[in-house]
C-alpha cells in the first residue's frame, strides 16, 4: 500500500489527514529540475513507513527573488503554504529542498516573532493563518529516524547493504546551515546531522573542509564560471580528503556539482558521483537503484554502484569465510578437549584421580 | 527645643545666579526651631566656615543646615567646622539648592521658592538628628592575598615592606603565574623569568611573608578588619620541610605522558613533579588523580601499584597517606589577585560563549595559542626555544598571527578588547623573525592597540625592522589542506581576498577570568561582571576596591591588563592595605542600621536583601542560657547604609541612623504641608 497519500482527495473528503501524515512540499526542483530526488524521497519515506502527501495547490516559495524583492513577499509567499497546509489539517510540512525549506521556515520565524506580520498575514493570504505547521528538513527528517535506518541497513538479506564501508563527504552548503536560527539544531560551523544519517547507513562520513562552503548558487546561469571555480574547491578537497562520492540534500548543490562537473577544469581525475541523502538511504535499506532515480545523474552513479555491489558481495564472503574458519577452529577445540577428557578418565594413574596428599 | 542655624551659600553664580539666596535666608528666619538664617558668597570658604562657627557659639546652636551644593561635595567640610566648633557633626546636614535646584532650573522666582521648600525640609529633619558617634572597629594588621602571579607578588611585598604581615596563597604547585610561562616581556623584550623570578624568591623569603601554595580559600567569616579565613592546603604528598628540591622523585616517576599545564600542554610532565626548574618553593607536587598509586588505590587495590618516588627520596619526605589540610588565617585586609586563562576555541564551552568551528575548534595541528607560542619561543621551552611545529618538529616558514579570535565578539559571548594581545601580537612576530630569518609573519588585525608608554613604537618596529606583514580584516576560516594550514582572510585596505597555506598560525585569543572566580567571588561576598571579571568599587575613581569593605582586588582578575598595569594596581592596592592598617581602630561613618532587639520578630527578611552580608542571626537567651528565639543583628563593620533592611523590615525595627524612618516621614510632611 502506498504511503503516498493524495491529499486532494483528502480535502476534498472534508476528512482530516491520519495523525503523523506530513504535509508534502516538493517545490519546483523536485518537479522540474531534479526528480531522482522526488523519486528517491517518495520511495524512501514509504520504506520507512512515513505517509507524505502533497500540499494541494501549492505555490512557490519565493526562493533568492522573492525576498530579496520585498520583504513581506518573502514572507507572504511561503506562508501560503504554510496556510495551506494547516488548512488541510496538517501540523509539519517536509520541504526537502534546502532553499524551500529555508524560506519556509524563515517565514514561519519572521510570523512567529513579529506580532504585526501575523496580524497582516490573513488578509494578504486570503485565507485564516495561525502559524501552527513545524517546516521540516530532510536531515531532520532523517535523522529522527536513523535508529530505524541503521537497523534496516546492517540486517541480513539476500542483497547486502552495498555503502558498507564507503567513503562518503556530506555536503551541506548553505540554506541548510544559515541564518544559524534555522539550522534545526545543528552547528552552522560544523554541522553532522548528514553525517549522522550517512553513519547510520552503513557508510563512512569522512572528515573535509568544505562541508558549509558556498556552490555558487543561482550563480549556476548567470556566473557559470563562478560556480566552476568553486565547485571545483569542493570536489577537490572532499576527494583528497578520501570521499567516493559527494551527498547533497538540496537540488541546486546537486546541479553545480553533478551537471556542471563535467564543464569543471579536469587534470584527468576521475569525475566523483553526487548522490541524494535520500537515495543514499534508499540503498542502505536495499531498494533497487532503478527505484532510486539514479539514473538521471549526470556523471554516472552505474560505474560506483557497481563497484559497491561487488565489495559489498566480497564483503559478505569474507565474513562467510571467516565465520567458517572459526567455527571450525571451535569445533577443533572442543574436540580436542573431549579427547583429553575421555583419555584422563580412562587412566587411573593420573594425579587428579582423587589421591590423598 | 530646637536651635537650628541656616545658612545659605550663593556659590558664586552657581547657586546665586538662579535663587534669590537673602530671599531664602529671609524667609528661614521666620520657620519655627530656626533661631539664625544668613546668607554668604562661598560658605565653604574660611570665612564662610567662621561664620558658621561664630553663629553655633554666639547662638547656643542644637543644629546647622547648609543650603549649598550636593553633600558629596562638602559635607566633610562643614561636618569638620561644626565638630570644631564643639557641636556634634552628625547635627548638620546640607540642603541641596544647587545640583538639585539652581542647576536644573531657569525661572528665578520657582527656583527661589523651590531653594526655601529644600531648605525647611531640612530643618524639619534635623529636628530628629540624633548625635551620633562614628563607629569605631579594631584592625588586624594582616593581609591575605589570594593568587600569587606578578599582581598578587607584586601586593604582598609591598605590604609586607610596609612592615605588615601577608599570608599569599596560590592554588598551583608554585607562584609566578602567567608570567613565569612567558618567554620576554613587551615593549622592552626584557626576558621574563629574569625580571619575575627575583621578585619570587624575594616573596619566598621575605620575614613577613606567609606562602601557601597548593591551597586555596576553604571560608572567609568576619568583616573588614576582622577576617577569619580557612584556608585548604592540598595534600601536596611531599613534605614541605623535608623536601631538598633535588628531583630524584621527578626522574624515577614512571606516568611521564601527563600534559604540562605550564607548557600549555605542548610536553609532558611526571605524576610527582615541579612545575618548571625556577619553580618557587622549589618542592613538587603529587597529581594524585593521574598517578598510577593513588588509581590503584581508587580500584581498591591491595597492594600499592607504585611506590618509585618514595623509594628514590632520601630525604623520606614522600609521604602517600597525606591529606588536604585546613589552616584558619585571621587578617584584616584580602587582596583577589587571581590573574586570567585563555578562551579556547573548542566544542565544550561554559555558558555563553562559543566555540570557533570556522577555525577548526582547535582540532587542527599547528593552531595554537599566544602562551603555546610564548613556550615554544622560551629557551626553557618543550623546543628550547626554536620555533617549530608541534604536528612534525619542523621550522614553519610562513605563520600567521590572527588577532581578536573571541574577543571584541558579541556573536561568542565576549564583547570586550582583551587589551594585551596586539602587543604581545607584534612580539611574536618580531620573535619570529629573530629566530626565522627567512620566515614569513603575517598578521590579520581589526584595530592596533598600543597605548602604553613605548607601545606604538614597539607595534611600528616589527613592521619596520622585522618585516611583519600586517593586514586589516578578518579571518574567516582555518583548515588542515594536507601538510599545511589554510587561512582565508581578507584585505579591507584592498578589498581583496588573501588566501595564505600557512605552516603554522597562533591565535589571539580572548583573556578571561580564571576558574572558580565566581565561586571565590561568593566566599568574599563580591561580585563578578557580566564577562565573569571582578567588579570594583567604582571604575574610574575606586579601582582597586569592591563593594565588600576590607576586600580589595588587584591584576588582569578586575579586567585584562599587561604587566606594567598589573604591578601598579598591586602597589596602589597595596597601599589601600597599608592605609587601612595605618591606625588601630578603624572609623566608620555610623550611616549604618540598628536593630530595636526589643521589636525584632526575628523574620530575617533583613539578612535577605542586605547586599553586603552585614546581618545576622543572634540567639536572644533567658536568664539561664536557653535559647528561646532569635533576632537579627546588623554588624556596624560591613553595614553600608543602604536602607534595604529598613525598607523590608515587617516591625519597623531597623533604622538606618542618618535616615530614620522619622527623620523622612518629616521631610515628606515639611514637603507636602508648605506650598
Amino acid at each position: 500500500m502506498s504511503t503516498v497519500v493524495d491529499a486532494t482527495a483528502t480535502a476534498e473528503a472534508g476528512a482530516q489527514p491520519a495523525p503523523g501524515v506530513l504535509a508534502y512540499y516538493p517545490g519546483c526542483s523536485l518537479h522540474g529540475t531534479e526528480p531522482e530526488y522526488d523519486e528517491s524521497l517518495r520511495a524512501v519515506v514509504e520504506a520507512l513507513g512515513i505517509a507524505i502527501a502533497e500540499i494541494p495547490d501549492w505555490n512557490c516559495c519565493g526562493a533568492s527573488s522573492a525576498h530579496t524583492t520585498d520583504h513581506l513577499l518573502g514572507v507572504a509567499l511561503p506562508a501560503r503554504n504554510l496556510a495551506l497546509a494547516e488548512a488541510a489539517g496538517f501540523d509539519r510540512v517536509l520541504a526537502p529542498c534546502a532553499a524551500c525549506y529555508n524560506r519556509l521556515a524563515a517565514a514561519q520565524l519572521a510570523v512567529a516573532e513579529d506580532a504585526g506580520l501575523a496580524e497582516q498575514m490573513p488578509d494578504i493570504l486570503g485565507r485564516p493563518f495561525a502559524n501552527s505547521v513545524e517546516v521540516l528538513s530532510i536531515l531532520s527528517l532523517l535523522r529522527d529516524v536513523k535508529t530505524t535506518i541503521a537497523e534496516r541497513a546492517s540486517a541480513t538479506r539476500a542483497a547486502p547493504n552495498p555503502l558498507v564501508g564507503v567513503k562518503l563527504a556530506a555536503y551541506y552548503g548553505c540554506l541548510l546551515v544559515r541564518p544559524p536560527e534555522l539550522s534545526g539544531g545543528d552547528d552552522p560551523e560544523q554541522p553532522m546531522f548528514m553525517d549522522e544519517v550517512i553513519e547510520a547507513c552503513g557508510a563512512e562520513a569522512v572528515d573535509w573542509n568544505m562541508k558549509v562552503e558556498c556552490c555558487g548558487g543561482a550563480f549556476s546561469v548567470s556566473r557559470t564560471s563562478s560556480v566552476l571555480r568553486m565547485g571545483r574547491a569542493i570536489i577537490e578537497d572532499a576527494r583528497s580528503n578520501g570521499a567516493e562520492a559527494i551527498v547533497v540534500a538540496c537540488p541546486l548543490c546537486h546541479t553545480n556539482l553533478d551537471l556542471r562537473q563535467k564543464a569543471m577544469e579536469s587534470r584527468g581525475e576521475p569525475r566523483i558521483p553526487v548522490l541524494f541523502i535520500t537515495e543514499v538511504v534508499g540503498l542502505a535499506l536495499g531498494l533497487p537503484a532503478g527505484a532510486l532515480g539514479l539514473k538521471r545523474h549526470f556523471i554516472a552513479t552505474a560505474p560506483l554502484l557497481a563497484d559497491l555491489n561487488i565489495r559489498a558481495a566480497q564483503r559478505v564472503a569474507d565474513e562467510k569465510k571467516a565465520a567458517d574458519e572459526k567455527a571450525t577452529k571451535a569445533a577443533a577445540r572442543e574436540a580436542k578437549a573431549a579427547e583429553a577428557k575421555a583419555a584422563a578418565a580412562a587412566d587411573p594413574a593420573t594425579p587428579d584421580a582423587g589421591g590423598d596428599a | 527645643m530646637s536651635r537650628i542655624g541656616v545658612f545659605v551659600c550663593h556659590c558664586g553664580e552657581n547657586i546665586g545666579r538662579t535663587v534669590d539666596c537673602a530671599a531664602v535666608a529671609e524667609a528661614l528666619k521666620d520657620h519655627p526651631g530656626v533661631a539664625v538664617a544668613e546668607d554668604y558668597k562661598y560658605m565653604c570658604s574660611d570665612p564662610g566656615q567662621a561664620l558658621v562657627k561664630k553663629a553655633i557659639e554666639e547662638n547656643n546652636l542644637t543644629g546647622v543646615v547648609i543650603a549649598a551644593c550636593s553633600p558629596h561635595m562638602h559635607e566633610k567640610t562643614f561636618r569638620r567646622a561644626v565638630d570644631q566648633a564643639g557641636l556634634n557633626k552628625f547635627m548638620c546636614e546640607m540642603a541641596n539648592i544647587r545640583e538639585h535646584c539652581s542647576w536644573i532650573h531657569e525661572d528665578k522666582d520657582e527656583a527661589t521658592a523651590k531653594a526655601i521648600d529644600i531648605a525647611r525640609t531640612i530643618v524639619e529633619k534635623v529636628k530628629h538628628n540624633r548625635p551620633l558617634e562614628v563607629i569605631k572597629i579594631p584592625v588586624t594588621k594582616r593581609a591575605l592575598v589570594i593568587g600569587g602571579g606578578i599582581a598578587g607578588i607584586q601586593a604582598a611585598l609591598d605590604i609586607a615592606d610596609g612592615g605588615h604581615e601577608v599570608v599569599l596563597i596560590e592554588k598551583s604547585a608554585s607562584i609566578g603565574g602567567h608570567m613565569s610561562q612567558l618567554s620576554e616581556t613587551f615593549p622592552t623584550l626584557d626576558c621574563s623569568q629574569c625580571i619575575l623570578t627575583p621578585r619570587m624568591v624575594e616573596a619566598y623569603q621575605h620575614p613577613n611573608i606567609k606562602l601557601h601554595t597548593w591551597s586555596e580559600v576553604e571560608k572567609v567569616d568576619g568583616y573588614i578588619g576582622n577576617f577569619e579565613v580557612t584556608i585548604r592546603k592540598k595534600a601536596r604528598s611531599v613534605d614541605e620541610d623535608l623536601c631538598n628540591g633535588c628531583g630524584d622523585c621527578q626522574g624515577v616517576c614512571p606516568s611521564k605522558k601527563i600534559p604540562s599545564e605550564f607548557d600549555a600542554g605542548l610536553s609532558n610532565r611526571t605524576a610527582i613533579y615541579v612545575p618548571f626548574p625556577q619553580a618557587v618553593p622549589n618542592i613538587p607536587v603529587l597529581d594524585r588523580p593521574n598517578c598510577s598509586l593513588f588509581k590503584g588505590r581508587a580500584k581498591g587495590l591491595k597492594k600499592d601499584a607504585c611506590g618509585k618516588c618514595k623509594e628514590a627520596c632520601l630525604k623520606g619526605a614522600i609521604d602517600y597517606d597525606t591529606e588536604d589540610t585546613f589552616v584558619t588565617e585571621e587578617v584584616g585586609a584580602i587582596v583577589v589577585a587571581t590573574g586570567f586563562k585563555l578562551y579556547d576555541i573548542g566544542r565544550d564551552q561554559p555558558e555563553g560563549l562559543t566555540g570557533y568551528g570556522e577555525y577548526g575548534y582547535g582540532e587542527v595541528p599547528d593552531v595554537i595559542d599566544g602562551l603555546q607560542f610564548e613556550r615554544l619561543a622560551s629557551a626553557s621551552g618543550p623546543t628550547a626555544g626554536a620555533i617549530l611545529r608541534p604536528s612534525d618538529g619542523t621550522e614553519p616558514k610562513t605563520v600567521v598571527f590572527v588577532h581578536c579570535v573571541g574577543s571584541r565578539d558579541p556573536e561568542k559571548g565576549m564583547s570586550y578588547c582583551s587589551k594585551i594581545c596586539c602587543m604581545y601580537n607584534a612580539k611574536h612576530a618580531m620573535l619570529y623573525k629573530h629566530k626565522v630569518h627567512d620566515g614569513r609573519a603575517v598578521a590579520f588585525y581589526m584595530d592596533i592597540r598600543a597605548a602604553g608608554k613605548g607601545y606604538d613604537e614597539f607595534s611600528r618596529r616589527a613592521i619596520e625592522e622585522d618585516h611583519a606583514e600586517y593586514i586589516r580584516g578578518r579571518v574567516s576560516r582555518i583548515f588542515r589542506d594536507g601538510d599545511k594550514v589554510k587561512v582565508w582572510g581578507f584585505d579591507t585596505l584592498s578589498g581583496e581576498q588573501v588566501v595564505i597555506d600557512a605552516d603554522m598560525v597562533v591565535l589571539a585569543t580572548a583573556v578571561r577570568p580564571q576558574d572558580g572566580v565566581k565561586e571565590l567571588g561568593q566566599k568574599l561576598s563580591v561580585s563578578v561582571d557580566a564577562d565573569g571579571f571582578i567588579n570594583e568599587a567604582h571604575p574610574k575613581l575606586r579601582p582597586v576596591e569592591t563593594n565588600t569593605a576590607g576586600v580589595f582586588v588587584a591584576g588582569a582578575c578586575q579586567s585584562p591588563r599587561d604587566i606594567p598595569d598589573a604591578v601598579a594596581m598591586a602597589s596602589a592596592t597595596g597601599a589601600k592595605v597599608l592605609g587601612l592598617f595605618s591606625s588601630d581602630e578603624l572609623e566608620r561613618e555610623p550611616a549604618v542600621a540598628i536593630v530595636n532587639e526589643q521589636t525584632c520578630i526575628g523574620c530575617m527578611r533583613c539578612e535577605l536583601v542586605c547586599p553586603y552580608g552585614a546581618i545576622e542571626q543572634r540567639e536572644v537567651c533567658t536568664v539561664d542560657g536557653h535559647v528561646c528565639g532569635h533576632t537579627a543583628y546588623v554588624n556596624p563593620g560591613v553595614c553600608q547604609g543602604c536602607g534595604t533592611c529598613q525598607a523590608v523590615c515587617l516591625s519597623k525595627s531597623v533604622e538606618l541612623q542618618t535616615f530614620t524612618d522619622e527623620q523622612i516621614f518629616s521631610e515628606i510632611n515639611a514637603l507636602c504641608a508648605w506650598e
